[in-house]
């Protein structure tokens, strides 16, 4: 029989953890309940026994692997350096491969979102369309007010009111296939930048992503435009597949290592000075295609080539030393689509009112950003690069806010506990808007203020910093 | 029993299955494991009372445990053990500052105790690395030492009063508030350290200082570990007692600056750590008189902290340094000797050269202030013939440690780990009393039986 995972796994990332248990007081679900069991060390321990065949896979041991969020606040506070990430990802699919917890509508679902949809982009697209569709028409609220979301399966009923709002138009459509920093505008920077030229010229692939495609896809295009201000050349392949994450993350390691050969294959990296990921989840798998197929001898070359070059694009901008953008020429109210002056002018009401000079925003650390890739400063230090914010920080930033990829359909209960402890801490701060860069935080958090009164507005760092270089030329 | 222990504590607070017992089949020392029959979450001294007595009748050997992070193996069950988790008990009953005292119940983290006088502007000294998770039960129960202990003391200097429930259930409290009391024998300073094998700690009675008004860290690096020794002689014998002095050897200092990248030079052999603390006059002042200490022994470069940040940054990487050792090989194991002051450089100088003789990797760090090392082997348990050599090395480095004039261990306890050493170090007599008082208090051996003594 073919090894499971969890035993052909290199055995000294197992022994790796020394039980100290620094890793204690950061993990979430051990302070949901105090118990082993649930901490870091403990499933690690769990995982060791299955190697060394003192416990069978059991549905318990396959309940403890997906109870655990895999938001890696565990990998930051470990001194030891324990590839938890590594480990979680052969557990979860060590589970798969039991089959212990199989049943029709899981293996369906999972078929549907992991096998089809998730594998096939414009198939993805076209569910996207749909989804646009019943939005637009205003079916789903039809739909919520009829309740017919009620017919809806629980896993899927719950989820619902977070699905994302579909953007009308796609990445594709909003980002031509190459960009260059024109001359127009690099004129105009020119005069407003300190020293423009200290920018060297460099070209970089940008990744779309699959569902921040479809439902973020506005996200993208600041992404394109921030470069694209900092003398980034900027490629942006059609329909991209996605990239893996999801499959990974829940235990389908061998579909993510098809995914990742796609993308190899799809592009020509000698080409790039960097690969660009804008969102935490994605990019911290991406950064480990050199790892998922280390054993490949066809691929292995290309994707540590392609794990050298990954970078978020908070990392890069920092790494390539953004150009900071200047306050505005005239009162930024003059920018129609400033988030801060949508805000401003919902605020106060009147349209030409002087703006107040600074907005106070907070910061969320996705996991897979802060946890997963280390990056916690960039982020920061593009928010106080922009003229008229005013940075907050939240008690517990680096908290998961409880999203966690699918985790809000497969845990509720502490998806919604940590959700409010993580509103909480936000709203704490006072300010209307929290800066994110992961879509699924995002939505999650969306979905929590629902019913506020006040609803916090989740912006990605890169849109406010975009706004911002827009605000700089706009008349 | 097991249907008994549900209907007192509730089923959620006793734990049964496999998935959940494997997670509590060792603490924190290496290569140590065995799988507990139950774990138990109590909630108040009574509850305990009950379980003793229920264990009793059943001849259930009980395992006091807090957060597991002991490194002698003294939360490591033993056959058929109930394992009895404290972490429940995790309320700070009464802080009251007219007195500077803390009362806790024994599962409160250490991290929130000092938190928790610190915003009075009070002080809890004691401060084990494994702070931030290990509980303030066991630390009384290990008398652990801390960060702070050259300048402050130890646990067992913190504690003022305990409330135990012995083997028999019988609930005692030992000490008061007050600043003298000679009423009796000391029973209170029998449980401090005791390991879990006289009692079990349901409440501790803490003394708190005022806070010291300021603080200064010092970074002091050296080309060999011999000038660092010296430095720290040099240091006590101008009369300065740093509140902190700690050393890193070459292998630690990297493997620490791998995980918290505070900038420590990877080129030095030897790296001091040094905090001094009190009135800000008296804090700078004493800073400035180690660095030209430090520089007359030759230090390649003094740093100091330039804010409260930079040192609590420095504390950190400081605290990480064992698990940060976990780097470099599959398995790690941390021995704790002691050794008077003036010994320090002969102790690590017999650490090297058994080192060599075995041909391992061990790196030092430790407590230089207080004489506490941490000779820290780095192997692999699966390497039969490495762990051979291993035992030869621990037992070499114990009579090295004896042979000055020192202890098997200076803060992590005796447990199982160092158990074959204690005749050696106490004597026949000494040894003998020791177990004659276990067996008064605990004559059916329920109480982590099998640790410090068979
Ligand atoms: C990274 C790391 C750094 C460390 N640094 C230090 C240090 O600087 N100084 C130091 O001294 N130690 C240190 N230790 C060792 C350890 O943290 C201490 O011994 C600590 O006091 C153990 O606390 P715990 O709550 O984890 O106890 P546990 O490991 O659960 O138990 C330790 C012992 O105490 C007994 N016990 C626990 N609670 C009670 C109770 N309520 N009543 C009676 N008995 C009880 C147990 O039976 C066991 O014998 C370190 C450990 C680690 C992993
Ligand atoms: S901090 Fe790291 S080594 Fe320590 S228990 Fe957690 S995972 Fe294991
Ligand atoms: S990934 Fe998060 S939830 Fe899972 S063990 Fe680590 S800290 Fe805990």
């Amino acid at each position: 029989m073919k090894q499971s995972p969890l035993q052909s796994l290199d055995y000294s990332v197992l022994q790796q953890c020394m039980h100290c248990g620094m890793c204690l007081p950061t993990c979430p679900t051990y302070a949901e309940t105090g118990r082993e069991k649930n901490s870091p060390r403990g499933r690690i321990s769990l995982m060791r026994a299955i190697a060394d065949g003192e416990l069978e896979t059991t549905p318990n041991f396959a309940e403890e692997m997906s109870y655990c969020l895999g938001c890696l606040a565990c990998t930051t506070a470990c001194p030891a350096g324990v590839d938890y990430t590594n480990l979680l990802e052969h557990a979860r699919a060590h589970v798969e491969q039991s089959g212990v917890v199989k049943t029709p509508r899981r293996d369906f679902v999972r078929w549907l979102t992991m096998k089809q949809l998730f594998m096939k982009p414009r198939l993805l697209r076209f569910a996207g369309r749909l989804l646009w569709l019943y939005q637009v028409t205003g079916l789903q609220s039809l739909a919520r007010a009829l309740r017919l979301t009620k017919l809806l399966p629980t896993s899927i009923r719950v989820a619902e009111p977070s699905t994302p709002t579909i953007q009308r138009r796609f990445s594709d459509s909003l980002i031509a296939k190459v960009e260059t920093p024109s001359s127009a505008k690099t004129a105009k920077s020119a005069s407003a930048s300190a020293s423009p030229s200290a920018q060297p010229f460099r070209r970089v692939l940008l990744l779309t992503g699959c569902v921040q495609d479809i439902a973020f896809s506005d996200i993208n295009r600041a992404t394109a435009d921030v470069l694209l201000a900092n003398n980034c050349e900027v490629h942006t392949p059609r329909a991209q597949s996605c990239c893996g994450s999801l499959h990974a993350h829940n235990g389908e390691l061998d579909l993510a290592a098809t995914l990742a050969r796609r993308q190899l294959d799809a592009v020509d990296l000698s080409q790039f000075d960097a690969v660009i990921s804008n969102a935490a989840g994605c990019g911290s798998h991406l950064k480990h295609y050199d790892r998922l197929l280390a054993t490949d001898p066809a691929y292995a070359q290309r994707a540590a080539e392609w794990s050298r070059k990954l970078r978020d694009i908070s990392e890069y901008l920092v790494e390539i030393n953004f150009r900071h953008p200047q306050p505005p020429a005239r009162t930024s109210t003059a920018v129609p689509n400033h988030p801060l002056n949508l805000l401003r002018s919902s605020i106060d009401g009147r349209e030409k009112s002087p703006a107040p000079t600074v907005t106070p925003v907070t910061y969320h650390e996705a996991c897979h950003l802060c946890h997963g890739q280390k990056i916690s400063a960039q982020p920061r230090a593009i928010l106080r690069a922009i003229p008229g914010i005013e940075l907050r920080e939240s008690a517990e930033p680096t908290w998961c806010c409880g999203s966690a990829g699918i985790y809000s359909i497969t845990q509720p209960k502490t998806a919604g506990w940590l959700r409010d402890r993580k509103l909480n801490n936000l709203r704490a701060t006072a300010a209307p808007i929290v800066a994110v860069a992961n879509p699924g935080c995002s939505l999650h958090l969306q979905a929590g203020e629902a019913h506020s009164a006040n609803p916090l507005q989740f912006i990605h760092p890169v849109v406010l910093l975009a706004s911002a270089y827009a605000a700089e030329t706009h008349p | 029993m097991l249907a008994e222990l549900q209907q007192l504590l509730g089923p959620e607070n006793v734990l049964t299955s496999r998935e959940d017992l494997i997670p509590y089949a060792f603490d924190g020392t290496a290569a140590l494991k065995q799988l507990p029959r139950a774990v138990v979450f109590p909630r108040d001294a009574a509850q305990i009372s009950a379980i003793l007595k229920l264990a009793r009748a059943h001849r259930t050997p009980v395992i006091t445990r807090g957060s597991g992070t002991g490194l002698s193996g003294g939360s490591v069950p033993v056959e058929n053990a109930l394992v009895l988790c404290v972490l429940k008990m995790d309320r700070i009953l009464e802080l009251d500052p007219r007195n500077l005292t803390l009362l806790a119940e024994p599962g409160v983290i250490t991290q929130k105790i000092f938190e928790t006088a610190d915003a009075v502007g009070l002080f809890y000294p004691p401060d084990p690395g494994s702070m931030k998770i290990s509980t303030i039960g066991g630390n009384v129960a290990e008398n652990s030492g801390g960060l702070r202990g050259l300048k402050y003391g130890v646990t067992r200097d913190y504690v003022m009063g305990l409330e135990v429930v012995l083997a028999d259930g019988s609930v005692c409290w030992l000490g008061n508030k007050c600043v003298k009391d000679v009423a009796g024998y000391n029973l209170r300073d029998l449980f401090i350290g005791s390991e879990g094998t006289l009692g079990i700690i349901t409440k501790v009675l803490l003394k708190l200082l005022p806070k010291p008004a300021a603080r200064q860290t010092l970074l002091a690096t050296f080309s060999q570990m011999d000038a660092a020794a010296e430095t720290v002689s040099a240091i006590i014998a101008a009369k300065i007692i740093p509140c902190t002095l700690e050393f890193l050897d070459r292998t630690t200092i990297a493997c620490v600056e791998a995980y918290a990248k505070v900038g420590l030079p990877n080129d030095a052999e030897a790296l001091l750590l040094i905090e001094t603390d009190g009135h800000p006059a008296a804090a700078a002042d004493e800073a400035t008189r180690i660095e030209d200490l430090a520089r007359s022994q030759g230090a390649l470069q003094v740093r100091r902290a330039r804010d409260a940040a930079e040192s609590a940054q420095l504390a950190l990487a400081r605290r990480s340094a064992f698990s940060a050792l976990a780097r470099r090989k599959p398995t790690t194991i941390l021995e704790d000797v002691t050794v008077p002051r003036s010994e320090l450089a002969k102790m690590i100088r017999s650490v090297q050269h058994i080192a060599a003789k075995h041909t391992l990797d061990i790196a030092v760090f430790g407590h230089f202030g207080d004489g506490n090392l941490h000779p820290t082997i780095l192997t692999d348990e699966r390497n039969t013939a490495e762990m051979e050599r291993v035992h030869h090395a621990i037992a070499e480095i114990v009579d090295a440690a004896l042979a000055l004039g020192g202890t098997i261990t200076g803060e992590h306890g005796v447990g199982l780990a160092k158990k074959p050493f204690l005749k050696q170090q106490l004597g026949e007599s000494s040894h003998a009393l020791l177990k004659a008082i276990k067996h008064t208090l605990d004559p059916d051996a329920l109480l982590n039986p099998g640790k410090i003594f068979d």
